[in-house]
């Protein structure tokens, strides 16, 4: 009888437990279909941003047309207008065309097409008063029907393009002149209002700036304030109020500390707004407690018998600290860093209140230009009503989720490599 | 070795503060709803390559103007865009900073649309209609109760048996402050008013019918592509990007369109502004050739590239007003 009970009671135990067992994978399960259904969402949007389509274009380099001659200087070559032998190449496509559907034709490549023109003159000096194919960047409402992401079988009136360009465009696709290749302008221009120009040069070199910046202030300050508090500090109750003051400032949203940059390094030390430098300074006092916090964690980590030798052998205090313990402490301290920076990297609150939510057109050469950030420009393009932005958002978030995945993984490494077992 | 150091570091504020007291580039703030044309334009005047690119910053019409209004200098920004005209206070504070000189430019006009998914059949609103649909009390049988309507056509018989859904704008924005102005007062019954505070008129309902849906218009307009019953309001320049998925219901009768949007026949059309300071015309290299490229005929013209991306824009005597205010730089009366 006794017994029936016991293992009723005892499968009941076991059932309890298999359960508890299920109800933990079904979490897990849940969390990893979340992420794949995000990241397929992103990468199945985001993928077409890293193809660009271009249409070749036979392009007759008239002497005449450019007033260019064969010792033309670079400079000559740099101010010629090469929009007339383009508009040529263009109209050519439709001998026939009226006059008002020249523009239609003018409309079917960026508006960066003369400058392409140029540069590939610039680089085939020989080809002057000689046709030539010039592959040329396609408009972005041409180029997102290529694509396949803007549906072509609509009435005209709610198309952005017309059926006379719709014309143009089959005809070329026919003759194989139009053709998609691997965007490399995605990752060397800077942002642009034309979809199909724009890239993240410019967010991507701010974004390096300012974590460059944020990297210089918060990690010696962090590793400084940490080993003092921890090695040094006396135990009473001012260190104690720090303490939970640093607890608390790693909590705070990361908003207020934008409003205290433009209060203090804008407002009152006048320092230049929208750039790196100043990004840096707000994201550094955001990210000082998050790099204190992890270091103070990884001195604890290390065996009081390892400062017990080192004195014990003579060695002063700070001594015993420097040589000793912090080495030690070394790969905790280091991954806490990354894993605060990578915080620093996807931040965008605090940066709008210091400008550098803005539009950015050329690519930052010092921490003193102003510059966007990588999320910034994720913001600003979700917010564009052209439809090739759509693409250009999610491949923004790639880039970004790309970093941080470097980041995080390489926090990872040090922390296994390095990390000494005290067992 | 402490006397080295601080040469370096001295040396180091010196040449930030030089940056930042001689700057070369034009910096402008203001309403998120210019900013894509004036993004366009200062993308267009720096490919020129004869002065830098103009930094661009999306801050709202509000806080545009606090920065501003905050000063003349080059620690201020140069020009700001707004989606209304300058209010009082803000001419105020901009005196009392010592922004005396101020250029107003109407570069063109806005209209909002009240649309939905082109799944969706024809629609038409009047002002009174849409503020019933949106308000959080209306007035039936001369009480005051709160929004009892779930369909359209319990408004007026009229109107679709459709469930009313409409995505909106967050109070922060400055789509939703046009909106309020020129649909929610104007549509407010007078009833109303009499029985309480005419501020109330622009108070939302909270329940399932009006969603708020967020500053993004681009995620508004693909929310509104998927549920064809739904409708949401924004800018025009939205509208033409995606003509594709969604179509603009009437308001009073009247569908947007640019002639209407032009000469406000359309009920939600307002003028949209760029605001430069005088002081700085000489100061910042490319400020007055910027305020000729942003007015000139090929930007804000009938058929320039700002037409294209949405601006509509303004008749043509007020054009080529707006053209003269910009190049010899007249500042408007406080």
């Amino acid at each position: 009888m006794n017994n029936i009970k016991k293992e009723a009671l005892l499968k009941k135990r076991y059932n309890a437990e298999k359960r508890f067992k299920l109800y933990g994978i079904l979490s897990i399960f849940l969390a990893i279909a979340f992420l794949f259904i995000l990241i397929f969402n992103i990468f199945s949007k985001g993928s077409g941003a890293f193809l660009k389509t271009e249409i070749l274009l036979n392009i007759n380099f008239d002497q005449k047309k450019l007033g260019l001659n064969n010792n033309s200087s670079e400079k000559e070559i740099r101010e010629a207008s090469f929009d007339e032998i383009l508009k040529d190449a263009l109209l050519a496509l439709a001998p026939s065309a009226p006059e008002l559907k020249q523009a239609e034709l003018v409309d079917i490549v960026s508006i960066d097409a003369e400058l392409e023109i140029k540069k590939f003159f610039l680089n085939n000096r020989d080809i002057l008063n000689k046709s030539y194919e010039v592959s040329l960047t396609l408009s972005d409402d041409l180029d997102q029907v290529y694509k396949g992401n803007f549906p072509r079988d609509i009435p005209e009136d709610r198309r952005r393009f017309s059926d006379f360009q719709l014309k143009i465009y089959d005809e070329l696709v026919s003759k194989n002149k139009i053709v998609s290749k691997l965007n490399w302008s995605f990752l060397t221009n800077a942002d642009s209002r034309e979809p199909e120009l724009a890239g993240v040069a410019s967010s991507l070199v701010g974004s390096f700036f300012t974590l460059f910046v944020c990297l210089l202030l918060s990690f010696p300050l962090g590793i400084l304030a940490a080993i003092y508090l921890e090695e040094f500090a006396p135990k009473n109750k001012i260190t104690e109020i720090i303490e939970v003051n640093v607890n608390n400032l790693a909590a705070v949203p990361s908003i207020v500390f934008g409003l205290l940059g433009l209060g203090v390094f804008l407002n009152y030390f006048y320092l230049p707004r929208s750039t790196p430098l100043v990004g840096g300074m707000v994201l550094a006092l955001m990210t000082l407690p998050r790099i204190i916090i992890p270091c103070r964690a990884a001195l604890k980590a290390v065996p009081p018998s390892i400062r017990e030798g080192a004195l014990a052998l003579g060695a002063s205090k700070v001594q015993t600290v420097m040589h000793n313990v912090v080495p030690l402490a070394m790969p905790g301290t280091l991954s806490g860093t990354i894993i605060g920076l990578s915080q620093a990297l996807g931040e965008t609150a605090p940066l709008l209140l210091i400008g550098m939510v803005a539009f950015i057109n050329v690519v930052p050469s010092t921490p003193l230009d102003p510059s966007a950030v990588l999320p910034v420009q994720v913001y600003l393009w979700s917010e564009s009503a052209e439809r090739g932005f759509v693409e250009k958002t999610s491949a923004t978030i790639i880039i970004l989720i790309f970093f941080l995945i470097i980041m995080n993984s390489f926090a990872i490494y040090l922390r296994n490599k390095f990390e000494k077992k005290w067992s | 070795m402490i006397k080295k150091k601080i040469i370096i570091l001295s040396a180091f504020v010196m040449m930030i503060s030089s940056y930042a007291n001689a700057r070369d580039q034009i910096k402008i703030v203001g309403s998120s709803t210019v900013y894509p044309y004036t993004t366009v334009v200062a993308e267009r005047f720096g490919k020129q390559g004869k002065f830098k690119t103009p930094v661009v910053e999306s801050t709202g019409t509000g806080g545009g103007f606090k920065s501003f209004c905050g000063g003349v200098g080059v620690q201020h920004p140069d020009m700001t865009g707004a989606s209304r005209a300058i209010k009082k206070d803000e001419m105020e504070l901009c005196v009392k900073n010592g922004v005396t000189e101020i250029i107003e430019l109407p570069i063109g006009n806005d209209g909002l649309t009240f649309a939905h998914s082109i799944k969706g059949k024809d629609a038409n609103f009047t002002k009174a209609q849409l503020w019933k649909a949106i308000a959080h009390d209306v007035v039936i049988d001369g009480k005051l109760v709160k929004n009892p309507y779930k369909n359209w056509n319990d408004i007026d018989k009229s109107l679709p048996a459709i469930k009313i859904e409409i995505l909106v704008a967050p109070p922060t924005s400055g789509t939703r402050d046009a909106w309020d102005d020129l649909i929610m007062s104007k549509g407010c019954d007078e009833a109303f008013k009499k029985l309480t505070d005419p501020k109330n008129c622009t108070k939302y309902r909270e329940d399932a019918a009006v969603i708020e849906a967020g500053e993004n218009d681009t995620l508004i307009v693909q929310k509104l592509g998927s549920t064809p019953n739904a409708f949401g309001y924004f800018g025009y320049s939205y509208l033409v990007a995606n003509k594709d998925k969604i179509k603009a219901a009437k308001i009073d009768g009247i569908a947007p369109t640019i002639e209407g949007i032009q000469k406000y026949t359309y009920p939600v059309a307002r003028p949209l502004f760029l605001y430069a300071k005088k002081a700085h015309a000489s100061v910042i290299p490319g400020f007055k050739e910027f305020l000729a490229e942003y007015t000139g005929k090929s930007a804000v013209g009938s058929t320039g590239y700002l037409f294209k991306v949405g601006l509509v824009p303004n008749a043509k005597e007020t054009e080529e007003k707006v053209r003269d205010v910009a190049t010899k730089l007249v500042a408007m009366k406080n």
